[in-house]
Order: structure tokens, then C-alpha cells, then sequence
């Protein structure tokens, strides 16, 4: 969980209080992995594919996909980043923070897409996604890996890698960072 | 009307002046027009941010760039805009501003961009509407989202304003640009000296965080950056200098001014330029010239005046937020 999401989770200035670890560092390790052997799987090999991480939690998430795909296929991945602030449907609930940079290379043409993010809930980040990537151009296709799906879609939005299904309830946060994902509560 | 300058402004709501503003308010704009940059060089550089919401422009004085950069900013966001310009609309026929300005606000515009001769329009404008107000240039008052742009100009080019050597040359005393500049640099942390003839100079200098020439060759080889103003001679009365011809040869940047210049000094003018008065056509080509930038750099700036102002203010309101 990224910073400004924790920072406009209410209840304002509440700290997030984590009641279960659900995955490791290994774990994730694991997950990404598999989810790399999956892009290439699907796709027939590593061609032609770009993997774009969404500001700020699915950064990490698309570095680490980036690194386990040169890994397996022994060559360089092109990959970039989004901020789908400007695009959101709730926009105004999310200040823009100078610090999330959009970065994506200027030909995404007949590209294979992927994006990469930390946390599957709504789906309206990934919608916003969309929305900003077809801006940049037409790829060949666009795909969504995740590091966990905790369900409660609000749009038919679905996506075809995944670290993780949990299931949660609508209160709950999830939290990836590095060391591994945490499932808790934000508490005042 | 005396005014609070103790509290810093609320830039969430209007943008008045520089005046009062903090170094951190004057940094976070700087840092978010980056962002706003980046969309100016996209394939599509336009974003749904503003989307539904209204941008009125007016302007009791003529401009080019301010106006086109504000329309331009405006719908780089999505936002609707509203052109108002006095020579074509019902002010001929006697209305009055604070008239003009209710009937503009009840067509559901959510941000006013005004540009009054008159120092101080924009404030009392923001009395008579709910909507946000943006001072784009008030008589001799204050030009804020200039100097905002200024800043942004030379912080691109040389990463940091602090510790730097500006000089303002030119008619400062009319100039509302040189009042934002002034504040704005100097609050960023650069040294500003104000290279005029006396006759140009403000009236009263007190508090202002200068210091002042009234020989431009004296100084030139000192600065990192010279800033030079258009000479305003719809604001003269007459008779504060001899002729454009003298002025040009004392404060022109020509030719020869130009090899004072440290070879790693930038020029900018807030533009439009009178080629010939204070600056020749061979100085506005030369490869330290900013000029250009500075109106670039006008929409990427404003976008994130129009973004500060609009895009966050139900913020605190709202209780429900996704990942």
C-alpha cells in the first residue's frame, strides 16, 4: 500500500494495524515467478512485451516481473510507469503527488501491455489505466497482473496474472511492501 | 484596505499574488508543474482531471500569451472554457464589473481568470463569487502565475534558484511582473537587483529584498540571469524618459551588452518583446535566451495552477476511498 493511499484511507490520520501476514517475501518471490513464466506462456515468449508498473504500489511489482522475465528469457524487457491520478472517475479524493512519475516509452504500438500493480479491489485504477494507455497509443493488447486480488470489483474488470486471490471484506486493507503482504484494518 | 499577509494564502481556493506565500507553497507548484509537463509531451497531451468543470477567462486588457496559455492549460485538462474580452462585450453598453463578473459566475464557471488594469480587481472580484479566482495581471500589482512560470524556467535550467544573481532591467515601476519576480526569487533563495533609471524605479523601495543599479554595464557581468521587462508606454505618463532611443542605448540588451553577459548567463522577458527598445533581434536568437521556454513552460504551469485550484478540493470532504 502506497503512502498517499494509507494517508486517504479514513479514518484520516488512523494507522494501519495489520492483523495477518498472508504472504512472505518468499512467497512473493514464488508468485512472481510463476506469474513471469505465465506472461511468457501466454504470449508465446517475451517479444514485443512491455510491463508498466502503476504509481506508486505497482512499481515494485513491475521491477520485479521485469527482472524474474530477463531471468528466464536472457534478454532485456522493456518496461515503463504510470500515474493514473489525471485519469481516475474520483478524482479529488486522490491529491497528485509530485513524486509519481509517468514514464512509458514513446512507441507502445503493437505492443503487448502489461500492467502491473500491487492490490486488484475496485478495478477502477486499472480502468483509469486503460484510459491513459490508449492515450499514449494502440498496443496490440493490454494485460493485467496483480500481486493480490481481494475481490469486490465495481466494474468487469479481471486480471489474467495474480500473485494471490484473498478473500476480504470491504473494511480491510491490504498492505504490500517489500517484506511481504499484510492483511489488517486502519484504526484511529 | 489593509491586507493579511501574516498567514500565507490559501492557494487551494485563489491565486491573488506571490505576495504572503511560503517558499513550500511557491516549491510544491513548482514540483507539480513537472508532472503537467510530462502531459504536454504525450501523443494525446490531454487528461480527463477537469472534466465537467468550467474555466472562465477575463480579461479587461489585452494579452496573447497569458490568455492562450490558460485556454490551452484549461483544456489540456478537459475543462470548459469561457472567453471574455472587453472590447466585444456589454461593458459598451455601461455594465458594471461587478455585474459582468455575477453573470459570468451564474454560466456555472468554477474558476475566474481575471486581468484588470486596475491594482486589486482580482481580490475584490474574489468577494463578489464562490468560484476561484487567478489574478493574471492587475495594473501595476502583481502578474503571480509569471513569475510562477519565471521560476520554473530557471529552475529547469539550472536545478535550483538559491544563491543566484537575477537582474530585473527595465521599466520596474509600471511593471507588475516585476513585483511578482521580485518576491518569488528572492523567496527561492536568489539575490535580485533592480537595474533601472530612477525615473523607472518604484516610488518607495521599502522592504523590497533588492538591491538596485541605475547603470545596466556596471552590474551585467555580475549576473546569472537578466531579466528584462517590456517598457509600458500605455502606462506612461509622459515625460519619465527622454526617448525609447536613449533608454534602448543605456538599458537595451544589444549585441554588445550580450558579450558582458558571463557565457552561462540565461536571458528571459516576459514577452511581448519591443525589438529594438529593450532588447535586438540578434540578443532574442542568442543561445542563452529562455524566451522561448518561458512560453512553453506557461501552459505546463498553468495547468497545475488550474489543478491546484479544482482538482482537490472535495479532498477532505469525501469519506470513501478505493485502492
Amino acid at each position: 500500500m502506497a503512502d498517499r493511499e494509507r494517508r486517504m484511507t479514513p479514518p484520516f490520520g488512523g494507522v494501519f494495524v495489520a492483523s495477518a501476514r498472508v504472504m512472505t517475501r518468499d512467497d512473493m518471490r514464488r508468485a512472481i515467478r510463476r506469474m513471469a513464466h505465465e506472461v511468457i506462456e501466454r504470449n508465446q515468449g517475451s517479444e514485443d512485451i512491455l510491463i508498466v508498473g502503476l504509481q506508486t504500489g505497482g512499481v515494485k511489482v513491475a521491477e520485479n516481473l521485469v527482472k524474474a522475465l530477463e531471468e528466464i528469457e536472457g534478454r532485456e524487457i522493456e518496461s515503463g510507469c504510470l500515474d493514473v491520478a489525471l485519469h481516475r472517475d474520483d478524482i479529488g479524493l486522490r491529491p497528485v503527488v509530485p513524486e509519481a512519475a509517468t514514464n512509458l516509452p514513446d512507441l507502445i504500438d503493437g505492443k503487448i501491455v502489461v500492467i502491473a500493480d500491487d492490490v486488484l479491489f475496485t478495478g477502477r485504477t486499472i480502468r483509469a489505466a486503460l484510459d491513459a494507455i490508449c492515450h499514449f497509443g494502440r498496443p496490440r493488447s493490454i494485460q493485467l497482473a496483480v500481486m493480490v486480488d481481494r475481490g469486490h470489483r465495481e466494474l468487469p474488470i479481471r486480471p489474467d496474472y495474480v500473485g494471490k486471490n484473498l478473500p476480504t471484506r470491504i473494511d480491510e486493507l491490504v498492505d504490500v511492501t517489500e517484506e511481504g503482504v499484510d492483511l489488517g484494518v486502519m484504526r484511529k | 484596505m489593509s491586507l493579511d499577509f501574516e498567514t500565507p494564502p490559501d492557494l487551494s481556493k485563489h491565486l491573488l499574488g506571490i505576495e504572503g506565500t511560503t517558499r513550500e507553497q511557491l516549491e510544491l507548484i513548482l514540483e507539480l508543474t513537472d508532472r503537467f509537463a510530462e502531459i504536454g509531451k504525450r501523443p494525446i497531451p490531454k487528461v480527463p482531471a477537469l472534466r465537467g468543470r468550467t474555466v472562465a477567462s477575463v480579461f479587461f486588457e489585452d494579452s496573447t500569451r497569458t490568455r492562450l496559455s490558460f485556454e490551452s492549460a484549461a483544456r489540456r485538462l478537459s475543462a470548459d472554457t469561457l472567453t471574455f474580452s472587453a472590447g466585444s462585450s456589454s461593458l459598451s453598453k455601461g455594465e458594471s464589473l461587478r455585474d459582468t463578473v455575477e453573470v459570468i459566475s451564474s454560466y456555472g464557471a468554477d474558476v475566474l481568470i481575471v486581468r484588470h488594469s486596475m491594482a486589486g480587481t482580482p481580490q475584490r472580484v474574489s468577494e463578489w463569487t464562490n468560484a476561484s479566482v487567478i489574478n493574471a495581471g492587475d495594473g501595476c500589482h502583481e502578474h503571480p502565475t509569471q513569475a510562477l512560470l519565471d521560476c520554473y524556467t530557471l529552475k529547469q535550467q539550472r536545478g535550483s534558484l538559491d544563491g543566484m544573481s537575477i537582474g530585473i532591467v527595465g521599466d520596474i515601476r509600471h511593471s507588475r511582473v516585476a513585483r511578482s519576480n521580485v518576491l518569488a526569487f528572492s523567496s527561492l533563495g536568489a539575490k535580485v537587483t533592480l537595474i533601472a533609471p530612477q525615473t523607472l524605479m518604484p516610488p518607495s523601495l521599502n522592504n523590497w529584498p533588492v538591491e538596485v543599479s541605475n547603470v545596466l554595464d556596471d552590474v551585467i557581468s555580475d549576473l546569472d540571469a537578466c531579466y528584462l521587462l517590456r517598457m509600458q508606454a500605455e502606462r506612461h505618463s509622459k515625460g519619465l524618459i527622454p526617448s525609447l532611443r536613449e533608454y534602448a542605448k543605456d538599458f537595451g540588451l544589444n549585441g554588445r551588452r550580450c558579450e558582458m553577459l558571463s557565457k552561462d548567463a540565461l536571458i528571459l522577458h516576459p514577452g511581448p518583446t519591443n525589438q529594438g527598445v529593450e532588447i535586438t533581434a540578434e540578443v532574442s536568437t542568442d543561445p542563452r535566451s529562455i524566451i522561448l521556454d518561458q512560453v512553453t513552460n506557461g501552459v505546463s504551469l498553468r495547468m497545475a495552477v488550474l489543478f491546484m485550484l479544482l482538482g482537490q478540493h472535495e479532498t477532505s470532504k469525501q469519506d470513501e476511498v478505493q485502492e
